[in-house]
């Protein structure tokens, strides 16, 4: 079986991120990581080719600048076996119709029986490329899962839907992705971070994937940034040290509040 | 005045409340009309109109309930090229930005989720977001096709505006069933006594500093009438059900006030609840971050600051 793994190259969440002038994520002020999100998605491709055995291939594919590298380094440290970086000027920019569209030909180009992603990444967290890859694919999309298995040429997971859970099944190929229950992800040891240097990374343009250039980046992009600002810093209130009374002191808070 | 569709998100007809927000929202853009997927649209069509849906758009075929997002898809894709509507609203859920994804990539449209707010613009309607855990605004419109937005819980308030609702059914054209997902199961939230966490205007959470368990939270929401909400911390050790995961990876709620007991602040949950209106703190760390959010903070043992609140609760109501 060929599994694809989705990953992104993320401003770390823990670091005060902010916008450039154009309203583009600035990427350059703050280090970036693999997005812990995708973690969950290698961790279970991982474990699907250990039950498989042999006959599982695992490649990580990212679009972004040369820095991305990183996390595919990463990831490949975790396990796996190759790696494809898309990485092209013209795609600077790109809302996730313009990602979502050079992810799906990168897929094609390399062939695939299952795609695997994070729920979300934890910069734009919109968690729609999945779903977006399914459509451009024409694949199920099994999203949002856990409890995943693979068996007998079908997917399965349990989904929390919005007003639901569900337990869901589509059959391969297909796309999945995966949330922050499906299981643990591991660190990468010692070895795994040796092997992955000897590993192949094959970098791509948009020339080699035959997108056309106007369908993604700022050009392709399908809606607009007007202004961005930062939420004014919350004024931090009175904080009391229990003395005996605090509970009671916080019931006189919320009724001048007018929440009792 | 043009049209703007709106996904009903509803339980066998029990049309949930944020649908009422978007109808609320879509009158500022147009004329609303209802989408509804599935059985049970009869007990929904009075509410749908009380808050001004002029139609209601009925699609009750057996591939709604056997297929996941797909048939919605399917349906609004088909219906937006019949109604030439001006925008397609939906709730922000895992369900609802997929089906908006996939409706905006077959339309050749632009997409935004996750919007706190919408208003009419000069190039059709503006939204604004809350992004990188709420530290920023941000506002946006779409610039291609047939805007789609999917609208967060209490975003507004939803107001009636009363109107007698055309109902037609429509007929849908399912696409392949070899490219769909089928439900094996189903198993609805429970709509318990309190209030749905999303939508609550209360909110009271409870963190790996409950310490297993959860009664001393549920008391103080019961004496607030509020929903329960928990860290990822205290859902992980099994002491609460993951649907009350308020954060990044669980809800993002946006109450008028929110109690957090033995919670420490990550960002993460932040992500969750920077948005409240008040934020309450208890924490017995004086150094927890959460405490650089709080409108009120104490900084003492939850066990000991809960119970106490409760009575001086009942004490002050009667
Ligand atoms: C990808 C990713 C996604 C995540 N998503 C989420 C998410 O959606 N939601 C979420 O919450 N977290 C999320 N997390 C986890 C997050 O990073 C924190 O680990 C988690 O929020 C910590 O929960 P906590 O505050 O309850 O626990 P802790 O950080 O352990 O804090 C417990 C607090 O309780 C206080 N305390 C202990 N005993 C008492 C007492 N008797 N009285 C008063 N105070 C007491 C302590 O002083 C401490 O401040 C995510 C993490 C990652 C990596």
């Amino acid at each position: 079986m060929k599994i694809v793994v989705c990953v992104k190259h993320v401003p770390d969440a823990a670091a005060d991120r902010t916008f450039t002038e154009d309203g583009s994520t600035d990427r350059a002020s703050v280090d970036s990581l693999l997005s812990e999100l995708d973690e969950y998605a290698i961790e279970q491709a991982l474990r699907i080719a250990e039950a498989d055995g042999a006959d599982t291939e695992i490649s990580y594919l990212t679009v972004g600048p040369d820095d991305a590298r990183d996390a595919l380094r990463k990831a490949l440290a975790m396990g796996g076996d190759s790696a494809i970086h898309v990485s092209d000027e013209g795609i600077e920019g790109s809302d996730a119709f313009g990602t979502s569209l050079v992810l799906a030909r990168a897929i094609e180009r390399h062939g695939f029986d299952l795609v695997l992603c994070g729920m979300a990444s934890t910069d734009g967290a919109m968690g729609v490329v999945p779903a977006m890859l399914a459509e451009r694919l024409g694949v199920p999309a099994v999203t949002h899962v856990e409890g995943l298995t693979v068996d007998d040429g079908t997917v399965s997971g349990r989904r929390e839907g919005d007003g639901a859970t569900v337990s869901v099944q589509g059959t391969l190929p297909a796309v999945v992705s995966v949330t922050d229950r499906s299981g643990d992800a591991r660190y990468p040891s010692f070895k795994g971070i040796m092997a992955a240097k000897r590993k192949p990374v094959e970098t791509l343009d948009l020339a080699d994937l035959g997108v056309d250039p106007a369908q993604v980046g700022r050009s392709g992009a399908r809606s607009a940034v007007d202004t961005t600002a930062r939420r004014p810093p919350r004024t931090k209130g009175e904080i009391v040290v229990d003395d005996g009374a605090g509970g009671a002191g916080l019931a006189a808070f919320l009724t001048a509040r007018k929440f009792i | 005045m043009p049209e703007i569709l709106v996904l009903v998100d509803h339980t066998d007809g029990a049309v949930h409340k944020p649908t009422l927000e978007l109808l609320t929202l879509a009158r500022r853009l147009g004329e609303p009309s209802a989408v509804f997927l599935g059985p049970g649209a009869d007990s929904a069509t009075e509410v749908l109109g009380r808050y001004g849906a002029h139609k209601v758009y009925v699609v009750d075929a057996p591939e709604v309930g056997e297929h996941l997002v797909t048939p919605a898809v399917d349906a609004l894709t088909q219906l937006a090229g019949r109604t030439g509507a001006a925008a397609l609203l939906l709730p922000s859920g895992p369900d609802g930005k997929e089906t908006a994804a996939r409706v905006a990539l077959r339309l050749g449209s632009g997409l935004i989720t996750d919007a706190v707010d919408v208003v009419p613009g000069p190039d059709g309607p503006v939204t604004e977001q809350s992004v990188f855990a709420a530290t920023y605004q941000v506002t946006a419109h779409v610039t291609r096709g047939v805007p789609v937005i999917t609208v967060k819980p209490n975003a507004t308030a939803p107001e009636p505006a009363p109107v007698t609702p055309l109902v037609e059914k429509q007929d849908v054209a399912f696409g392949p069933a070899s490219a769909a997902v089928r439900v094996l199961a189903r198993t609805p939230r429970e709509r318990g006594d309190r209030p749905e966490l999303t939508e609550a205007d209360i909110v009271v959470s409870g963190g790996r500093g409950v310490n297993g368990d959860f009664t001393v939270i549920e008391r103080v929401a019961d004496a607030l009438g509020a929903a329960v909400g928990a860290s990822r911390a205290a859902v992980d050790s099994g002491w609460y059900p993951h649907r009350h995961q308020v954060g990044q990876t669980g809800a993002q709620v946006s109450p008028q006030l929110y109690l957090a007991a033995g919670i420490s602040g990550a960002i993460q949950h932040r992500a969750g609840m920077q948005t409240s209106k008040t934020i309450v703190v208890v924490n017995k760390d004086a150094d927890a971050p959460l405490f650089e959010l709080a409108d009120h903070g104490v900084v003492g043992d939850l066990f000991e600051v809960l119970p106490q609140l409760v009575e001086e609760i009942r004490r002050r109501r009667s």
